[in-house]
């Protein structure tokens, strides 16, 4: 169980260091693990607009969005070493401390929550890869949500984008603390479900056994 | 709180949506309960799925830098690595780098913090445990939640320095936590590192470390 998930083609140390682009994100934090910062403008340049994105989405404020996504990656750099990769994918984990320091910033920041988000720059720049990847998976997470009951959906994005606890919902929403906690992990718990069986990729929960 | 309640909560806190007492008590209850932290990965997954669902927006580009410059500054600050040391152990696994690579990492960072004065326990890098070694080189390897080895497979300790494996005993995992004492001894500078091979052990490891020590 705790052991590291070995990739099956590891690269040559050579390629590793002078192409950082082939490398996935979990060798990515190993390198930022010891110290290279290349690395971590390599999954700043992977990660960076989604984390902006997310951040913004939830402090509504291009300065305080900022200020998340440099947090952020500074815990990125000076926690890599602690980061396992047994127990999920390293953008998962990165993304996580985007939304936590957002979540947080946001609970100090109260009367902000709630305020129309101020208009966002369109997307620029042609579509890469990466963009079309990201497109597709969005659709996917979208109509997942849509197939949620509105409570249980109203729940995990207030709790996700709006940074309220399930206290602060059940005061906000008028319902008792026990039918939001079961529509919360219901509502979850069934997107786990439909993305699961959407899913193109394996969730690594599903792998935390390695292949030996 | 009862596991069922505590379970009830990793949802919420996937979503960073606990409020504080229950985030506490979710956290130390999931430090023993293998059920609720897979539990607890697996909705974290789901719950990044929701970042997917925002559109992406390019940061502004001075924050690239900013950022990069922060990590400079602060690398600047700490000695330089020991090459000397890090390059042989490196060579050891050098066919399954990218694997090695956390630990190693780790080892480099490490190095930097190191003093002279010789540690008696260091920190696994890939499990939960610790390498103990006593100031004459025995060293004795103490790791938590290793599942059993498979039929005809068993870990094998290696005590690696100067691009040299040294088989360092067998072991089966499985038990909670498992402490082995190591066959051969642990220079300075050394990592321990743990295979899995085809019973009953090699003389070579054939495969990237599952784990490492921290070095000593």
């Amino acid at each position: 169980m705790a052991v590291l998930a070995l990739p099956a083609r590891p690269p040559g140390r050579i390629q590793m260091r002078r192409d950082l682009a082939h490398l996935s994100d979990e060798a990515l934090v190993a390198l930022v693990a010891r110290g290279d910062d290349r690395a971590l403008a390599e999954l700043y340049d992977r990660l960076g607009r989604v984390a902006y994105g997310l951040a913004l989405r939830i402090v509504r404020d291009r300065a305080l969005a900022e200020d998340v996504v440099q947090d952020a990656f500074l815990a990125v750099w000076r926690s890599a070493s602690r980061f396992l990769a047994e127990r999920g994918r390293a953008r998962t984990w990165v993304l996580m401390l985007v939304h936590r320091r957002a979540v947080d910033l946001v609970r100090r920041e109260e009367p902000r929550r709630g305020e129309p988000l101020e208009s966002v720059p369109a997307e620029t720049g042609e579509a890469t890869e990466d963009e079309a990847w990201l497109r597709l998976e969005r659709e996917r997470v979208h109509s997942a949500l849509r197939r949620l009951p509105d409570p249980q959906r109203e729940a995990i994005e207030l709790a996700y984008f709006g940074g309220f606890t399930q206290s602060e919902l059940a005061e906000r929403l008028g319902e008792p603390l026990g039918t939001i906690k079961s529509r919360m992990f219901a509502g979850l718990a069934r997107l786990r479900e439909l993305l699961e069986d959407t899913g193109v990729e394996e969730g690594p929960w599903s792998t935390t056994t390695s292949e030996h | 709180m009862e596991h069922d309640d505590l379970r009830a909560l990793t949802a919420a806190y996937a979503l960073d949506g606990l409020d504080p007492d229950e985030e506490r008590a979710l956290e130390e209850h999931v430090r023993h309960c293998a059920e609720c932290r897979a539990d607890l990965a697996s909705f974290r997954e789901t719950a990044v799925a929701l970042a997917t669902d925002v559109e992406p927006v390019p940061p502004p580009p001075h924050l690239r830098e900013q950022i990069l410059q922060t990590v400079r500054a602060e690398r600047a600050t700490v000695v330089p690595l020991r090459r000397r040391l890090a390059l042989p152990v490196a060579a050891a696994f050098a066919a399954a780098a990218c694997a090695a690579a956390v630990g190693l990492g780790v080892w480099a960072v490490s190095l930097s913090h190191r003093l002279d004065a010789r540690p008696q326990a260091v920190q696994l890098v890939g499990a939960q445990g610790r390498l103990v070694v006593t100031p004459s080189g025995e060293g004795t390897l103490v790791v938590s939640g290793l599942r059993p080895a498979p039929t005809g497979k068993t870990y094998e300790a290696w005590v690696i320095r100067g691009g040299q494996a040294t088989p360092a005993g067998t072991f089966h995992g499985g038990s909670g936590r498992t402490a082995v004492a190591l066959t051969a001894p642990i220079p300075d500078g050394a990592v321990v590192g743990v295979t899995l091979e085809r019973a009953p052990g090699a003389s070579q490891p054939s495969q990237a470390p599952l784990f490492t020590s921290q070095p000593v």
